[in-house]
C-alpha cells in the first residue's frame, strides 16, 4: 500500500499484486526505444566514422604542405607538389558566377509566383521550377556539353568579346568549356534552391503590409519593393547563402563542361578546374599516395567550406523566421 | 477632354512610377521564362536525341567494341537496378528509424546531435561521401566493388528519408497517440501501427525522392562502383551504372555512344521526373491532418 497526497486528499493507492512470474509488460516498449536509439548512435558514429576518415586521409598532404595547400596554386602529380589554390579559386569563381545569374532570376521568379501570378499558372511554374532540382546532374552535363558549349563558344562569347573585351574577364579564344560555362550550369541548377526558400519567406510575409503599402498609394512594384523585399533582405540572404553551398559541392555537371585546366585564369573563357571536378577527374587515376592524400584534402577543404556556408546559410534563415514570428 | 485633363494633372513623377512599375512587372514576369526555359530545353534536347536510340537491344545488350554499329547498355541499366536496391536496403530503414526515433523519442543530447548529423549529411558534397565509402570498403578490399557504391548512395539516402519521416511524424497529433494508449496498447505498437501506419503514404514520397535522387548520383559512383563494360558479377565486384555511363559515353568522341549517352539520359530523366510527379500526386491526395 502506498500513501499519496493527491488535490489536498490523503488517499491510498493500492499496489498491483505481483504474480509470482515476473513479467515486464514495458520489456518490448524498452527494446523498441533501445533498438531506435542504437540506430541512432550508428548513424552518428557513421558520421564520426566520415570525418576521421578525412582527416586520416588527407593526413600525408597536410603534415607535407601544411597550410600552403591552400594557397600554393602549383598542381603537379609528376614532381609531386600539389596545392588547391587554383581549386579554390575556380570552385570560389564558377559559384560567383552562378550567383550573379541565379540571384536575380531566383528572386524574381518568386517574386512573379507569389505576388502576380494568379494561383494556377503559380503552382505550374513553381511545379517546373522544382523540377529543374530533380534533372540529374550528369544529364545537365550532357545537355551543357551538347547545347550550352557550342552555343557559348559560337555566339555567346564571341559577343562578349566583342562588346566588353576590354574588360580582363571577357577576354582569350572563346573554347566553349570554360568558367563561364560551369557557372551557367551551376546557375540553373541552384536556381530551384533559392527560389523555393523565397517563395517561402516571400509568403510568409503578412498580408496587411502589402495592403498598407497599396492603400499609401504605393505601385505594385513599390508595394513588392517596400513591403516585401525589404522585409526579407534577411531571408533572401539565406536562400543565396544555401544556393551557394549547392554550388559550392556540384560536381558531374561542371567537371563535364569547365574543361580542367589547373590554372588560374582572369579569363571566363579559358578553362578551369573545382575543388569538386578534380577529385571527380583523378581520383581513380592517381597513382601515388601523395596524390591520393592531396586529393582527399581537397575534399576536407571542400567539406569544411561546405560545412561553414551551411550553418551559416541555417543561422540567417532561422533568425529572419524567428524576426518573423515576432 | 477628361482624360487629357487627368494627364495633365499628372506629374512628371507619378508617370516614371508608372513605367517603372510596368518595367519591372515584365521583367519578374520574364524570369521565370528565364528560369524553366533550361528545363524545357533540356526535356526537349533529350527526347530529340535519346528517342532514336531508344530500342530494345539498348536494355538487353552489351557495349559492343567502338567502331561497330549496335549494342546497348543493358549492363549498366541492370547495374543500376541492383546499386540502387541494395542501398535502399540499407539507407531506407535506416532513414525511416532515425526519423521515428527524432520524432517520438527526439529529445535530448543523442537527437540534438542526431539533427545536427543529419543536416551536415545532407549538405556536404556527394563526391566526398564517394571518398568516405572508398576508404571504408574500397581500400581494404583492394577492389572497386558494388558493395562500395551502394553504401555511397546509402549514405547519401539516409537524410531525405530520416527528415521527411520525422516531419511527418510530427503532423500526427498527440491525442492520436494519447488515444491509443489509452485503449492499453504498448508505446510501441502505437507508434509503429497507428502514428507510422497512419503516416506510409507521405513517407513513401520521402522514399521515393531518395530513390530517385540516388538513381540519377554519379559523382560518388565514380570512385567505389567504379565502372565495366560487362554483366554484373556479384558484389564485390566493379559495377557499371546509367550515370557513370551516360558520363564515359558523353566525354568520348564517338557519335554512336552520344546518341547512347542521351538515350540513358532519356530513361533516366524519365525515371526521376515520374518519381518526383507521383510524390506530389500523392501529396496532394494526402488528407490534411486536422486538430
Amino acid at each position: 500500500m502506498t500513501k499519496a497526497v493527491i488535490a489536498g486528499l490523503r488517499v491510498v493507492i493500492p499496489r498491483v499484486k505481483k504474480t509470482s512470474k515476473k513479467r515486464d509488460v514495458h520489456a518490448g516498449d524498452r527494446l523498441f526505444f533501445y533498438s531506435l536509439r542504437g540506430l541512432g548512435i550508428f548513424v552518428l558514429s557513421l558520421l564520426a566514422l566520415f570525418i576521421i576518415y578525412l582527416f586520416h586521409l588527407s593526413w600525408p598532404a597536410l603534415q607535407r604542405f601544411g597550410f600552403h595547400f591552400l594557397v600554393n596554386d602549383q598542381w603537379n602529380p609528376v614532381s609531386e607538389e600539389f596545392g588547391a589554390a587554383a581549386f579554390i579559386f575556380g570552385t570560389l569563381v564558377s559559384s560567383l558566377i552562378a550567383l550573379l545569374i541565379a540571384v536575380p532570376v531566383s528572386v524574381g521568379v518568386a517574386l512573379f509566383l507569389t505576388e502576380l501570378s494568379p494561383s494556377r499558372p503559380a503552382a505550374v511554374i513553381g511545379f517546373l521550377v522544382e523540377m529543374l532540382a530533380a534533372i540529374p546532374s550528369v544529364v545537365y552535363g550532357l545537355w551543357g556539353i551538347f547545347v550550352l558549349v557550342p552555343l557559348l563558344r559560337t555566339s555567346i562569347e564571341p559577343c562578349l568579346r566583342k562588346y566588353l573585351g576590354f574588360l580582363p574577364f571577357f577576354k582569350g579564344a572563346p573554347f566553349g568549356v570554360g568558367m563561364l560555362a560551369a557557372g551557367m550550369i551551376l546557375a540553373i541548377m541552384i536556381t530551384p534552391t533559392i527560389s523555393a526558400i523565397c517563395r517561402e519567406v516571400f509568403r510568409a510575409i503578412p498580408r496587411s503590409q502589402r495592403e498598407a503599402a497599396r492603400g499609401l498609394g504605393a505601385t505594385r512594384w513599390e508595394t513588392i519593393r517596400l513591403a516585401v523585399i525589404r522585409s526579407s533582405r534577411l531571408g533572401i540572404l539565406g536562400a543565396v547563402t544555401l544556393g551557394l553551398g549547392r554550388a559550392l559541392g556540384e560536381t558531374m555537371a561542371v567537371t563535364m563542361v569547365i574543361g580542367n585546366r589547373d590554372e588560374i585564369s582572369w579569363s571566363l573563357f579559358a578553362p578551369a578546374q573545382t575543388m569538386a571536378s578534380v577529385i571527380a577527374n583523378e581520383y581513380t587515376e592517381a597513382t601515388s599516395d601523395v596524390h591520393l592524400s592531396a586529393l582527399a584534402a581537397v575534399g576536407l577543404a571542400l567539406f569544411g567550406v561546405s560545412f561553414v556556408i551551411n550553418l551559416f546559410a541555417r543561422l540567417v534563415i532561422w533568425q529572419a523566421k524567428k524576426r518573423q514570428a515576432l | 477632354m477628361m482624360i487629357s485633363a487627368l494627364r495633365d494633372r499628372l506629374s512628371v513623377r507619378d508617370v516614371r512610377r508608372t513605367m517603372v512599375n510596368r518595367l519591372m512587372l515584365t521583367i519578374l514576369m520574364l524570369a521565370s521564362v528565364v528560369a524553366i526555359f533550361p528545363l524545357i530545353s533540356v526535356l526537349v534536347y533529350v527526347i530529340q536525341q535519346g528517342w532514336p536510340a531508344l530500342n530494345r537491344d539498348l536494355f538487353l545488350l552489351l557495349p559492343r567494341p567502338v567502331g561497330e554499329v549496335g549494342g546497348g547498355m543493358g549492363h549498366a541499366f541492370l547495374g543500376t537496378l541492383i546499386l540502387i536496391s541494395m542501398a535502399s536496403a540499407v539507407g531506407i530503414p535506416l532513414g525511416i528509424g532515425v526519423g521515428l526515433y527524432l520524432s517520438e523519442y527526439g529529445i535530448g543530447k543523442i537527437a540534438v546531435w542526431l539533427r545536427f548529423a543529419i543536416d551536415l549529411l545532407a549538405s556536404t558534397p556527394s563526391i566526398i561521401i564517394g571518398i568516405f565509402a572508398y576508404a571504408l570498403l574500397v581500400v581494404p578490399l583492394k577492389h572497386f566493388s558494388a558493395l562500395a557504391g551502394s553504401l555511397a548512395l546509402a549514405i547519401m539516402m539516409i537524410p531525405t528519408v530520416a527528415r521527411t519521416t520525422e516531419e511527418l511524424l510530427k503532423l500526427v497529433p498527440i491525442h492520436v497517440r494519447e488515444a491509443g494508449l489509452a485503449l492499453g496498447l504498448s508505446r510501441r505498437k502505437v507508434i509503429l501501427r497507428i502514428v507510422l501506419r497512419g503516416s506510409i503514404g507521405g513517407i513513401m514520397t520521402g522514399v521515393m525522392l531518395a530513390v530517385a535522387r540516388a538513381a540519377g548520383e554519379t559523382a560518388p559512383l565514380l570512385f567505389t562502383a567504379f565502372n565495366t563494360s560487362f554483366w554484373p558479377k556479384g558484389i564485390f565486384e566493379p559495377i557499371a551504372s546509367i550515370p557513370v555511363q551516360i558520363y564515359n559515353y558523353a566525354i568520348s568522341p564517338y557519335d554512336d555512344w552520344h546518341q547512347k549517352a542521351w538515350a540513358g539520359a532519356l530513361v533516366l530523366v524519365l525515371f526521376v521526373l515520374l518519381l518526383n510527379v507521383m510524390t506530389r500526386l500523392i501529396l496532394q491526395r494526402k488528407p490534411t491532418v486536422r486538430e
